[in-house]
């Protein structure tokens, strides 16, 4: 079934140095009280957390929630802002494929693919022998999941004493949390140039179309990284 | 409302389950030695460092309440911690959110 080494070895990284758990957590705790001021009792906003697990598109369903719009305008508002999962995929999962491993780890663990746990397995798969990398994976997915949850739960219970300031301190933490890993991410120069157009373009197609800014900003940023560093590479 | 909630939690979850499970599908072909890899690889941290500028810059939330020189402010200072600490990451996220409550509250 699964190596409980690689598995605990992966849980565990939520206690190392460079773990989500204080940047993931603060924002749970964020999304927990927002969803308990949108009228959400204990169990769909713990159900929310579990199902989603990605924040921005928790965010934005609960925007579209207070405005009232349509279930097919959240369907496509979240899938806006979470499309960005499926490159994050197709770069992470062929460097776990293993022959012999069942397919359906792979079918369940997507659902962990969320920023944390994907920087922190770009950042250290090459120490994981490759047969046992899925196993690694779930572990660090199942340890970001628990720390969603469990702030979820802790936001929704103490939603009454946090106040605006609070509030806006928590929602600050995960973008630097993700900026800090991006500076440890630039590795090489293709990567690099990836981050800094997306980084530029992001907000420039917000212009244009604030939907379609993230998913174009990407695309485009990092086409043109692409192509420059396979340039330089001839 | 109820029930409202109930199908925002399931159309949410598909619409986010979605790109997941497609992305594993695809990665069953995709060799991580091809050029193909490469690409999605530059695309990723490409869309991840859109995201980020968007939530700091056109954020949804409780950040649409702070100043946008506040949230830059914040940002600036945050990298600096992150550099000077030897990259560590508690000092720089703890550090952004007091300062930016404090920020809030008294500017």
């Amino acid at each position: 079934m699964i190596n409980k080494k690689y598995f605990f070895g992966g849980y565990k990284s939520i206690l190392k140095a460079d773990s989500p758990a204080i940047a993931l957590g603060a924002c749970f705790i964020a999304i927990g009280a927002l969803l308990k001021n949108l009228g959400f009792n204990i169990q769909e906003s713990i159900f929310s957390t579990m199902l989603t697990y990605a924040l921005p598109g928790s965010l934005v369903m609960a925007e579209s929630l207070l405005i009232g719009a349509s279930l097919l305008n959240i369907f496509l508002a979240v899938f806006f802002v979470n499309a960005r999962l499926y490159p994050m995929a197709v770069s992470l999962f062929p460097l776990m494929m293993y022959k012999s491993q069942p397919k359906w780890k792979y079918y369940l663990s997507c659902h962990f693919i969320a920023v944390s746990a994907w920087l922190i397995m770009k950042n250290n798969y090459e120490n994981i022998p490759k047969k046992y990398r899925i196993d690694s994976w779930i572990g660090i997915g199942s340890a970001t999941w628990t720390v969603a949850v469990i702030g979820t739960l802790i936001g929704f219970l103490l939603c009454d004493y946090l106040n605006k300031d609070i509030l806006i301190g928590l929602a600050i933490i995960n973008p630097i949390y993700f900026l800090c890993m991006m500076i440890e991410a630039s590795k090489t120069s293709q990567i690099i140039m990836s981050i800094f157009l997306g980084l530029f373009l992001g907000p420039v197609f917000y212009f244009f179309s604030p939907e379609w800014s993230i998913l174009l900003g990407g695309v485009v940023g990092g086409s043109i990284a692409y192509f420059i560093g396979e340039l330089n590479v001839k | 409302m109820l029930n409202s909630i109930f199908y925002a939690i399931l159309v949410t979850s598909l619409a986010t389950f979605l790109p997941r499970f497609l992305g594993v599908v695809s990665s069953q072909r995709i060799r991580e030695d091809s050029k193909l890899f490469k690409w999605f690889n530059c695309l990723a941290y490409a869309t991840l460092a859109a995201l980020i500028t968007r939530t700091i810059i056109f954020p949804v939330g409780a950040l649409t309440d702070a100043s946008y020189l506040s949230r830059i402010f914040v940002v600036i200072f945050s990298i600096i911690v992150f550099l000077f600490s030897k990259k560590n990451y508690v000092f720089p996220t703890i550090f952004s959110a007091i300062l930016m409550a404090i920020i809030n509250n008294y500017l």
